[in-house]
């Protein structure tokens, strides 16, 4: 990097800096960046946690003489067609996804963990074997798996959760069994065995806290993943069952609606959708910068 | 005795990085093992330290013929082996501080008792002072690592060590430093050494006797 500024420095005569950093520029963004996700993400799970203790929500109710209102102030995102409120109901439904977008990518990252370090830690055959059943997995579209799964249970959060689970655990296998497989033969982990560790003490003194970030990294961001899931499961009409609020089911109902010119049904449940799961993802983003040693090593010195 | 006789070893067995290898070494014994860059000494090394089974040929350590390799071989023949690789910054856990690298082999067998003790005094010996022992891996230099990683293989006091090129990434003073660590570790206990490297005036100068790599392959 000085020798690309050292020529700017011969041509201009001016005390221009000879080296210019470009990373506090960039670290700024990153603070900005951090802090508006880790904002609307808090802001989202005190929403999702307190508006339902005192607001109840009753899912079967209409008011037909409220029905498809813009937004006011005594109903700010207006009302849908059968007069129910939208705010209300968007936070219930984002409470509902997420949910299931947390348990799922939960389950999701176990399972994937424990299929991945296995296959990599045995090696061999069974590691061929459990891989190209992962090819085979991913080789079928998600959400098709997805209905496949769904469609064999009676409808349901918990169906729902299984199903996205079940089509979401390929990548962490992927990447764990990558990880594992990359450490197994550094030579910390011989200079580990010489050192009289037992297979055990390897697994969990060496491999799994340097595995550990990672997963834990995939299940974050696998979070919006498993939440526009569970709306498309929704929106299909496959999912939660059709009087319960979720973002899936509110823009599913307000399809017809939007032909007839009334935007508020759709945009806010999919403004709903969209802005948590950024926030989600964005500090996943700065999580995964922040887990690179070597990254780190540079912040502090 | 450290004995490799006819070894065969490699990483495909098609295609064996070197064939019938041997190399004795008496207890108590220095030796150098010189040769050229990528010729499999390396290899010899980690199959002297039991972490890498060879494909051929017979290796015994004080009489007992070895017949597990990494986990498979006994405890107390695996850590009558210390090692010191090439690389520290690999060779090192990025997320243990050095006190815990140092004291990592004793827990791993039990030992936890010993570990503060014996890795002040270790740390004395290899020169670390000060707040080193508390950082981490990419906190400290190279030169510092590797004494963290000469700490770890001396702390079981084996009788064996395997040095595979240990000062080839470090300048002259920390090289002599490491190597009178060494030394004094083997005044103390005895042990033998197994130095790899292809610093030809280093090697002379600190082993008993130094072999070349040409000799010890028996073409086959």
């Amino acid at each position: 990097m000085p020798g690309h500024a050292s020529p700017a420095r011969s041509e201009r005569s001016a005390p221009a800096p000879a080296w210019r950093s470009h990373g506090r520029t960039r670290r700024s963004t990153r603070t900005v960046r951090v802090a508006v996700s880790a904002a609307v993400t808090g802001a989202v799970v005190l929403a999702v946690l307190l508006v339902p203790p005192l607001v109840q929500l009753d899912q079967q109710a209409v008011d037909l003489s409220l029905k498809l209102r813009p937004p006011s102030w005594d109903h700010p995102f207006g009302t849908d067609d059968l007069g129910r409120d939208l705010l209300l109901r968007c936070v219930y439904g984002l409470r509902v996804s997420l949910l299931v977008g947390l348990v799922a990518a939960l389950v999701a990252t176990v399972i994937g963990t424990a299929v991945g370090a296995a296959a990599a830690a045995f090696g061999g055959w069974t590691d061929r074997l459990v891989m190209r059943l992962v090819d085979t997995f991913s080789s079928v579209p998600h959400l098709l798996l997805g209905i496949f799964v769904v469609a064999m249970f009676r409808p349901g959060v918990w169906p729902v959760i299984v199903s996205v689970a079940l089509t979401h655990w390929l990548s962490t296998a992927r990447i764990v069994r990558s990880e594992v497989l990359s450490l197994r033969s550094r030579p910390y982990v011989d200079a580990a065995i010489s050192g009289g560790a037992s297979r055990w003490r390897v697994t969990v003194r060496h491999l799994l806290p340097a595995v550990l970030p990672q997963a834990g990294l995939a299940a974050v961001l696998m979070v919006p993943h498993a939440m526009w899931h569970e709306s498309a499961l929704s929106f299909l009409g496959l999912g939660l069952p059709a009087h319960q609020a979720s973002l899936g089911n509110l823009v599913q109902t307000a399809r017809g609606s939007l032909l007839a010119g009334d935007w508020w049904p759709t945009l806010f449940p999919g403004l709903f959708l969209i802005i948590p799961t950024l926030a989600v993802a964005g500090l996943a983003g700065a999580w995964r910068e922040r887990i690179n040693p070597r990254r780190r090593s540079e912040l502090m010195l | 005795m450290l004995e490799l006789d006819t070894v065969t070893a490699g990483y495909d067995p098609r295609t064996p990085v070197f064939r019938g290898a041997s190399l004795t070494i008496a207890p108590g014994e220095a030796v150098g093992l010189l040769g050229p860059s990528g010729c499999g000494k390396s290899t010899l090394a980690r199959v002297a330290a039991l972490l890498h089974r060879p494909d051929a040929g017979r290796v015994a350590v004080d009489g007992r013929e070895v017949r597990g390799w990494r986990h498979r071989a006994p405890r107390d023949l695996r850590t009558a082996i210390g090692v010191v690789f090439q690389q520290p910054r690999m060779s090192a856990d990025p997320r243990l501080r050095l006190r815990d690298l140092i004291a990592e082999p004793l827990r791993a067998t039990g030992r936890r008792a010993e570990a503060d003790e014996r890795v002040a005094e270790l740390a004395r010996t290899a020169g670390l002072t000060g707040d080193l022992l508390g950082r981490r891996p990419h906190e400290v230099s190279d030169g510092q690592l590797q004494r963290a990683c000469l700490a770890r293989a001396l702390v079981l006091r084996p009788r064996w060590l395997v040095c595979d090129e240990m000062t080839a990434m470090l300048d002259a003073s920390t090289t002599a430093a490491l190597v009178a660590v060494v030394e004094a570790y083997r005044r103390e206990h005895g042990a033998g050494l197994l130095a790899v490297g292809h610093d030809r005036v280093l090697l002379e100068r600190w082993c008993d006797r130094t072999e070349e790599w040409a000799d010890c392959v028996r073409t086959a």
